[in-house]
């Protein structure tokens, strides 16, 4: 009797081990896909919280519908603006000239004195060197150049500077970050540090990577800017909204993307 | 055991009625409560919640929309459960009435850090699109329905 029980004991605690080990298996098997390039240290690119379809078309050139946006700002680069003058007449080989350039923005601007986003620099050309005017964030011109500029980065390290001059702004956009605001009083932090991977209704929260932008929204047919999808993401929890260009949004660029340090750039992604 | 007891719409007001005329907005529109014991023991209403409407509570989007955190089985009619939350079966047996209660009007008091936003409360809350100012998420009566729909969640 004494042995039939601890028999028993025995093969419920050898089960009780089994289904441990697979447990132990099954985590192990998530925790070690292989993201490849778009997972660096413990930061993973958008583009790994996506469904395999969404992947497979940021993937193929001549599927991602934000290689038409990169085509125009193509043919953008060498049309001449009011002065007679076009970006190609300043920088001859974007592929080189642009080469690392989206992933190193924003930027501390020594003229401005504070943090300036890569769409601003587009403007300063546009309107100090072309003599056009300045474009908003999600012109159509605006984002056919910044896809355009940013392909010339692609799988290039995302790579800000956030020492110096730079600092007190970087600081600024960390404590933005992590703030609660509007009415549902939430932080970017609530849901993509510490719920990435998991579903808000039928949203697979990411880890709000900003690599890959401006990224393709299927859901809009274009792509969009970082700061629409701040000011998204702000609407959410029913918070007001900043504008696009304001230093808020500019001091969280700025963060943001140095929280996803080390990324490729990935421009256009796809996002549904 | 010391029993903790805080009337908190009181301060509030006291708050308010200091700024005065300034103040952007009044909670003087909000029902007034009592913690005990990380419970609010009594209906914020006086009356009984309708377990009915507060199924529709918590499925709507623009009220409750717990179902965006929350698995809860028995409305399996709506697709797409999220899971930031834990799943709210079997609830009722694990929590009190007063409990649940708290919960929904400031699941802060429980967990600081909590995601999941307070249902009542108007203070203490930073740039909120004008037309949320001095709103709660849901009505006191709502809050009620909500709480007497999870005490069938058995
Ligand atoms: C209530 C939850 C919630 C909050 C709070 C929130 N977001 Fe988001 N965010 C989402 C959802 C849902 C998406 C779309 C799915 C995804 O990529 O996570 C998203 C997407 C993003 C993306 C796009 C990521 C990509 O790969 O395309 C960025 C960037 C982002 N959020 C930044 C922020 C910032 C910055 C804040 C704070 C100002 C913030 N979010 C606050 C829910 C939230
Ligand atoms: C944005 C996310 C979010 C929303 C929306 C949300 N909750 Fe929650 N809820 C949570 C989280 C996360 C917890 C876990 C406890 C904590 O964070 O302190 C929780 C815990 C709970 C608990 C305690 C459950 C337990 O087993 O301990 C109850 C009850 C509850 N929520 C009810 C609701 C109801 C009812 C609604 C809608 C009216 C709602 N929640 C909306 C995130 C949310």
């Amino acid at each position: 009797m004494e042995n039939e029980k601890s028999k028993l004991g025995w093969k419920l605690s050898s089960i009780a081990l089994g289904s441990v080990l697979m447990i132990g298996a099954m985590a192990v098997e998530v925790i070690a896909k292989d993201w490849g390039k778009h997972q660096v240290d413990n930061r993973r690119s958008g583009y790994t919280y996506m469904t395999d379809e969404t992947r497979a078309v940021q993937d193929d050139d001549f599927e991602n519908p934000g290689m038409l946006w990169v085509e125009n700002g193509e043919s953008l680069w060498s049309t001449a603006g009011a002065n007679g003058k076009s970006c190609a007449s300043c920088h001859a080989d974007p592929d080189k000239d642009m080469k690392g350039v989206s992933v190193s923005y924003p930027r501390y601007d020594k003229k401005l004195g504070k943090i300036i986003t890569l769409e601003q620099m587009v403007n300063r050309e546009l309107v100090e060197k072309m003599g056009d005017k300045a474009e908003k964030f999600d012109s159509k011109k605006m984002l056919s150049l910044m896809t355009f500029i940013g392909t010339k980065s692609r799988d290039m390290p995302v790579n800000v500077k956030i020492d110096g001059d730079a600092n007190p702004f970087f600081e600024k956009g960390k404590a933005f970050y992590y703030e609660r605001r509007g009415q549902l009083d939430m932080s970017c932090a609530n849901c993509h540090e510490d719920n990435p991977g998991n579903m808000i209704r039928a949203n697979t929260l990411s880890e709000g990577q900003i690599n890959g932008f401006p990224t393709y929204r299927l859901k809009w047919q274009k792509p969009g800017s970082v700061h629409r999808r701040f000011k998204g993401c702000n609407k959410q929890v029913r918070a007001k909204p900043y504008k696009a260009g304001s230093d808020e949004y500019s001091n969280l660029e700025l963060y943001v993307k140095w929280r996803g340090r080390g990324l490729p750039g990935e421009t256009p992604a796809v996002r549904n | 055991m010391q029993v903790r007891k805080t009337t908190l719409i009181a301060g509030v007001l006291a708050v308010t009625s200091m700024i005065g005329a300034q103040s952007a907005f009044s909670a003087s529109h909000m029902k007034k409560y009592t913690v005990e014991e990380h419970a609010i023991n009594a209906s914020l209403t006086g009356k009984a919640g309708d377990a009915a409407n507060g199924r529709k509570v918590s499925i709507n989007r623009k009220k409750g929309n717990c179902l965006a955190c929350h698995v809860i089985s028995d409305i399996k009619e709506q697709p797409f459960h999220g899971n930031i939350g834990p799943s709210l079966d079997g609830v009722a047996s694990r929590y009190k009435e007063g409990e649940l209660r708290l919960r929904m009007v400031d699941s802060k008091q429980f967990n600081e850090d909590t995601i999941m936003p307070a249902f009542y409360k108007v203070e203490g809350l930073h740039r909120l699109r004008k037309q949320f100012k001095g709103k709660p998420v849901l009505s006191a009566q709502e809050v009620e329905d909500v709480v007497a729909y999870l005490l069938t969640l058995k």
